[in-house]
């Protein structure tokens, strides 16, 4: 009796589960026999096909009260079967496979995601599948890659000489910075964190430009409001440095939003560190891009140092590029000192952003190979050896001068002649932003609002005044007028 | 100084738009629809009966005193109040004030977009954006994650690119969670980009007390706001306000602050035809004098120029004949009106529902003293929110706010009048 019964059981099981493949609606036998009946005795499919025994049990209340129709409730109840006979069902948010196994996700994949990387450590390709760069791009590239190291080592030390308050060097990233710009369009709006002078560069800010502003002087376009290194310019499309770390990245999202609304063949490029992927503005923006669809590209430099603490203790995931799809954003590692990678990988991103109006996240690996700012020595916190092997032997524009010299668009020659050229023209530039007057009393109080408001010409009226009467007091080479 | 009114609320102004009235048309229809009948019901229970009643008494008198004013008015004041009341005497809500001034900016303006919490499918937190996600679409209308800081990094974002977005913030107490966009990245931008960016955002929502919600939804942020270079930050009283400063706040290419109050959406103002005309516009930086007197000046924004008029009408049985400015604006504050007046009564009140300690009263208190010490009879008073998180029980927040008594108490101690302080009484 009792082999009968689980024989029967095992019989219905399998009729239930080819009913299922079959699909269920109202007009399936099943559903007829199931759905027309009382609520509260209606017994759903998804228990039935799961205890084959309740069949049994309801077809009898089924029949019996088959006359109450009513339907509506049913549909919400109903779940469904997939190809395979898996049930699903329709949470909020979409249709959702069940499993019987009890299983985890591990909290780090078997394997680190892959680095995209086109030049070995020797300059050489080791695919042919990249962005083909002409010749004038690639030494292009090079040379502004050469000219930002070379201005960074000139600037650093003018600090230390006491002649500028601060400067951020961006040494080790020359390849994120420039091959990143050369693959974007001038309307293609940035929105930097402070560590990429490069892109500026690369779009034509002269080294002047750059003296200007670190000097705080009355050329500088940011009428020395602000600390060097806050380098800001509206014809360049370059968004001005803001120190706040990570308020960018939603910025980013807003503006290319804006940027959708107004249909424009451009995206915005976001730039932050692994540090500034910690913030709550990192996760709000991501998240916001992917369900606004908003054409931006998240560049995360991922140099394993936010000042002192090393990436080991500001995340434990598998670096940045994974959090991508935590938010629906597609995501891709490349290896940010290989410039023809980042070059190749930021071009693709660019198109995806504008043609499909969705968020690309990339997280460019690389090693911050000087300090934080002039206000850090790493050597405190972390082996030299480490540091000199990152400077020296994986230095990226090393790698892509061995490239250029080997399609023979380079030589010794120029190379000394650039050096040469550049550090003469950086120092120029240093002692004539130094020359220059500082911006006139009138900046103070310009700017605040878009027109001055009563009580702030009042005040500059009342420090005009007192500079008249105590001109001892104040400095000299700061224009009154 | 002349009572800074509107147009004369005669039937001058009759040809008023289709829209307009269709505006206001939809908003009495929006007021009696069931939602609003259970807020509104909520709020008159609230309120006593008393309230209602001077309430009523106080629009009356505030037509007459407006016709008062006028040449032919003195000829036959009661024949023409009486036209005027009937005919083109037309009443608003504050919150069909925002909701028509935000539907006119936007209809007037591609570039203005609302976002925020709640504001599209469930027609605001507080139904001010009722509508506008129909009429606008998901484009212009964005009902946002629950993450402050990021849509408002977002909104700077887009200021940024130079759209005008108005976001909404459920209520100021959550703004602090966004603070560092709306100060470091929004306020300072323009300065710091020396004028490359400029941030033509609005920020809006219900700041300061409400009824029974307690500590971290009751705080006045008036000052903190106040107090930062780069914002202008405005406060409405009436619906007249309501509308005219948000219309300003949205065309204005500064970051704007727009602090309304959540006890004063259900209220009813008298309004004027030029005030529902979509050109109308307040300046900010102007305080408006909403009772001219002669005795004490008292200084009020949002609600408590409510509790302010009030007491106002109870301090003239006494005899003592108070001005009331309403504010209006906080940033940039209008000293010279403040101070005008008090040259006028030598006596100065401040009220505010914020806490005392660097309050709004505060800064009016010294910019009087630094201007017109000379003309000041009596020490400045100061009226302010108790000094503690505010409690949630209903006798301890009433206790917690100020109330009529307290300022008709301070004017009397201003006056001269002997008065116990409120904390003994």
């Amino acid at each position: 009796m009792a082999l009968s019964l689980g024989k029967s059981k095992r019989i219905l099981q399998c009729l239930k589960s080819k009913i299922c493949v079959v699909g269920l609606g109202k007009n399936s036998f099943w559903s007829g026999w199931f759905h027309h009946g009382c609520p509260s005795s209606m017994a759903p499919l998804a228990p039935t096909c799961r205890n084959p025994d309740a069949v049994l049990v309801n077809a009898a209340t089924q029949f019996a009260t088959r006359r109450f129709e009513s339907t509506k409730a049913e549909k919400h109840v109903d779940s469904l079967c997939d190809a395979e006979g898996n049930q699903l069902l329709d949470f909020p948010g979409g249709k959702v496979a069940f499993t019987s196994e009890m299983r985890f996700i591990p909290e780090s994949p078997m394997e680190r995601a892959h680095c995209y990387r086109v030049l070995d450590d020797n300059g050489q390709p080791n695919v042919s599948n990249f962005v083909q760069v002409s010749k004038e791009v690639a030494v292009k590239m090079y040379a502004t890659m050469l000219t930002l190291q070379v201005m960074d080592t000139i600037f650093y030390e003018a600090q230390r000489q006491g002649r500028i308050s601060f400067y951020v060097t961006s040494i080790g990233e020359e390849a994120i910075n420039v091959a990143s710009a050369a693959a974007l369009s001038i309307d293609d709006v940035i929105f930097p964190q402070y560590r990429e002078p490069g892109v500026l560069l690369w779009r034509g800010f002269t080294l002047q430009e750059f003296a200007n502003q670190c000097f705080g002087n009355k050329a500088d376009y940011g009428k020395g409001r602000q600390m060097p290194i806050h380098y800001g310019s509206n014809k360049h499309n370059y968004v001005t440095v803001s120190s706040t770390v990570a308020t960018q990245i939603p910025q980013a999202v807003g503006a290319a939003y804006s940027l959708k609304m107004d249909g424009k063949d451009a995206c915005t490029v976001t730039y932050f560190g692994d540090g500034g992927s910690s913030t709550g503005d990192f996760h709000a923006a991501l998240n916001f891009a992917a369900v606004m669809e908003a054409p931006v590209i998240f560049i995360c430099r991922n140099n394993g140092w936010a000042i002192s603490t090393p990436v080991s203790d500001q995340f434990r995931s598998d670096g940045v590029v994974v959090r991508g799809r935590g938010y629906g954003v597609r995501s891709i590692r490349v290896d940010g000192n290989d410039a023809l990678a980042m070059y190749t990988a930021v071009c693709a991103a660019r198109k995806m952003a504008i043609t499909e109006h969705r968020p690309i996240l990339i997280e460019a690996l690389t090693y911050r190979a000087g300090h934080h700012s002039t206000s850090d020595d790493s050597s405190k916190y972390r082996p030299v050896s480490e540091i000199e092997l990152w400077r020296m032997a994986r230095d990226p524009v090393s790698r892509l001068r061995r490239w250029i010299e080997s399609n023979d668009w380079w030589s010794g020659e120029a190379e000394s002649e650039l050096r040469s050229n550049v550090r003469k023209e950086v120092l120029d530039a240093i002692q004539v932003a130094e020359r220059v007057e500082k911006p006139p009393i009138a900046e103070i109080f310009t700017d605040v609002y878009d027109a001055p408001p009563s009580n702030l010409c009042e005040q500059e009226k009342l420090l005009r005044e007192t500079i008249r009467r105590y001109p001892q007091d104040y400095p000299p080479d700061v224009p009154a007028l | 100084m002349a009572l800074q009114t509107n147009k004369p609320l005669n039937g001058r102004r009759r040809g008023q738009s289709k829209r307009d009235q269709a505006t206001l048309q939809n908003g009495v229809v929006w007021t009696i629809t069931a939602p609003f009948a259970l807020y509104l019901a909520d709020q008159t229970l609230r309120r006593s009966s008393a309230q209602v009643r001077s309430e009523e008494a106080k629009m009356l008198g505030i037509v007459s005193r407006k016709v008062l004013g006028q040449s032919l008015g003195r000829i036959r004041p009661a024949v023409w109040a009486l036209r005027n009341y009937s005919s083109a005497e037309k009443q608003m809500t504050v919150r069909d004030a925002l909701n028509s001034a935000l539907d006119e900016e936007m209809s007037a303006d591609p570039k203005v977009f609302l976002m925020g919490e709640e504001v599209g499918e469930y027609q605001g937190a507080y139904k001010i954006s009722k509508g506008l996600l129909e009429k606008y679409g998901p484009e212009r209308v964005l009902d946002t994650p629950i993450t402050e800081a990021g849509f408002t990094g977002i909104g700077v974002g887009a200021a940024y690119y130079g759209l005008k977005p108005v976001v909404e913030f459920m209520t100021f107490n959550f703004s602090m969670q966004a603070i560092d966009h709306i100060i470091n990245s929004a306020a300072k931008s323009n300065y710091m980009s020396a004028g490359q960016i400029s941030v033509p955002i609005v920020f809006r929502g219900p700041n300061g007390a409400a009824a029974g919600v307690g500590a971290q939804h009751s705080q006045c942020y008036a000052a903190w706001y106040g107090s930062c270079p780069g914002l202008k930050v405005l406060s409405p009283y009436s619906s007249e306000d309501a509308r005219g400063l948000l219309k300003a706040a949205i065309r204005d290419p500064d970051p704007v602050i727009f602090l309304e109050n959540e006890l004063l959406y259900g209220e009813s103002f008298p309004i004027s035809a030029e005030v529902l005309d979509s050109s109308f516009c307040l300046p900010i930086g102007k305080a408006k004098i909403e009772r001219e007197g002669r005795d004490v000046t008292i200084t009020a924004f949002s609600k408590m120029v409510g509790f302010a008029l009030k007491a106002a009408d109870i301090l003239a049985k006494d005899g003592i004949s108070a001005e009331i400015i309403n504010l209006r604006s906080i940033r940039p504050l209008d000293t010279p009106t403040i101070n005008a007046s008090v040259r006028k009564t030598n006596r100065l009140v401040t009220v505010e529902e914020g806490f005392p300690q660097h309050g709004v009263g505060a800064e009016i208190c010294m910019a009087v003293v630094e201007e017109s010490f000379g003309y000041l009879d009596a020490p400045v008073e100061r009226i302010a929110g108790a000094d503690v998180p505010m409690p949630y029980a209903a006798n301890l927040e009433r206790m917690a706010v100020p109330q009529i008594e307290d300022i008709v108490r301070a004017a009397k101690r201003a006056c001269y009048r002997s008065t116990a302080m409120a904390a003994t009484a």
